[in-house]
């Protein structure tokens, strides 16, 4: 396997769908970044087969809520002087402001120019526009 | 602050309490004529309406408030292309409440979110119709003189009908409620209304294509329009709309106690003898919907006579 070094203080966006990582890095917008950034594609996974790992060498916010929502069984590990010391479990956030968009014709966010688009986690793990309540399916990613 | 966007955000104590009022003003009207004198209420009616809008008017003015407004969007400021956000804090400065209708879904949560006053609701596009909602629940009060353990059918278009998602929605939170859903196969409800609302309380109903055979078993029968203006396509409309009519020979066959309301306007979906059959609720519910605006009003203003004792 590729030897990627070590990281001494950074993060660790593990478990990607395979894949996957090349649309994470564009919506986090880590091109932008001035550190090191590794994307590792196809890595062995013994739970999913393969998978996709993003290594930032650097301190960063990392927009949880849009991992989650992308993803929740991705990963988070943070490390600090090259050890793991924390690691968050992703879940699908209860609010997404302008992640997806409503694409309802006849909601308001259609009509009105600089409406934030907000999404809310209703039961069934779906979110719904808040403003007029046309359903996202998260898991399929699709509008019902 | 207050606003009324969403049929539920009143709790059923509220709504029993906001009810109780309006039977009240229904009691005895002359006793809140002047409670709202000085007071404003602005109606933004961004698409056309007769009944809302004017049941708004006649509300306000019953309790001796004044009234302004526009009734289409070509004669307001968004002809201009002035944002909702804009509008509403402007009108802000101008009255004490105000009544919004809008084609667009959502746009009066997006007012009351940049309003210095009480937002109603008074219809967004296919969403929401909270007052209509008041109005059905105060007609089948004051018929049944309950709101729980009722067997309710619901008739026609249960796809893009508002007032039926918002009823179904509402009614769901009393006990031993029952619902028929009498549609065609094309306007059913929709999935959503089943699978989070009605399969998750438990709620008992059965989806029928059969007003005849559903008759027998109703304590109240909601009829509705096919609406032509939710259709993208005509011919669907035009397929569709003449599904269910209902006349004397089907209303011999329901409950002598049974109630038929209907949010009217209607086009022919319940025939001219129907009105004479003391069981049609409709007219009485349009009457209805002035109380329970009054209601409404004086409950957002905190004007209501039991919040004033407070």
């Amino acid at each position: 396997m590729l030897n990627i070094d070590s990281l001494q203080n950074g993060i660790v966006i593990d478990h990607i769908k395979a894949g996957a990582s090349m649309a994470i890095y564009d919506l986090l917008k880590l091109g932008k970044l001035d550190c090191c950034v590794a994307i590792i594609k196809n890595a062995r996974s013994a739970k999913y087969g393969k998978k996709d790992i993003i290594k930032i060498d650097g301190e960063l916010e990392i927009d949880l809520d849009m991992l989650g929502f992308l993803d929740p069984n991705i990963t988070v590990g943070i490390i600090r002087d090259g050890k793991l010391v924390e690691k968050r479990k992703l879940v699908l956030p209860k609010e997404l402001r302008n992640v997806i968009k409503c694409k309802n014709p006849r909601c308001i966010t259609s009509a009105e120019e600089g409406i934030d688009h907000i999404f809310l986690l209703g039961e069934n793990q779906r979110y719904r526009c808040a403003y007029c309540e046309q359903e996202y399916d998260a898991r399929t990613g699709k509008r019902s | 602050m207050r606003h009324l966007i969403d049929p539920l955000d009143f709790s059923v104590e509220e709504i029993d309490s906001l009810l109780a009022l309006a039977g009240d003003i229904a009691a005895d009207r002359t006793r809140y004529a002047g409670l709202c004198r000085g007071k404003k209420l602005a109606t933004l009616f961004y698409e056309p309406s007769t009944r809302t809008r004017l049941s708004f008017e006649a509300a306000m003015l019953n309790l001796g408030g004044s009234v302004l407004g526009f009734s289409s969007a070509d004669s307001s400021s968004a002809a201009k292309g002035e944002s909702i956000a804009d509008t509403i804090r402007v009108i802000s400065c101008y009255a004490d409440i105000c009544a919004m209708r809008h084609p667009k879904e959502g746009a009066p949560l997006r007012a009351a979110r940049y309003a210095g006053i009480p937002v109603i609701n008074a219809g967004d596009g296919g969403h929401q119709h909270p007052t209509q909602t008041l109005t059905d629940l105060m007609t089948i009060r004051r018929r049944k003189g309950r709101l729980g353990n009722l067997t309710i059918g619901l008739c026609g278009d249960l796809k893009f009908g508002r007032t039926v998602h918002s009823l179904i929605k509402s009614l769901a939170r009393y006990e031993g409620i029952r619902f028929l859903l009498i549609s065609p196969e094309e306007l059913r409800v929709p999935d959503y209304v089943i699978n989070e609302i009605l399969r998750p309380k438990g709620i008992p109903f059965e989806e029928v294509t059969s007003l005849e055979e559903s008759m027998p078993q109703l304590d109240i029968l909601y009829m509705t329009r096919v609406q032509k203006e939710r259709f993208f396509n005509e011919e669907d409309y035009i397929r569709l709309k003449d599904t269910y009519i209902l006349t004397p020979a089907k209303m011999s066959l329901g409950k002598p106690d049974m109630a038929v309301l209907h949010p009217l306007p209607r086009v022919n979906e319940i025939t001219l003898e129907v009105d004479d059959d003391p069981r049609a609720a409709y007219f009485e519910q349009a009457q209805n919907g002035v109380y329970v605006r009054m209601a409404l009003i004086l409950t957002l203003l905190g004007l209501a006579p039991q919040q004033k004792e407070v």
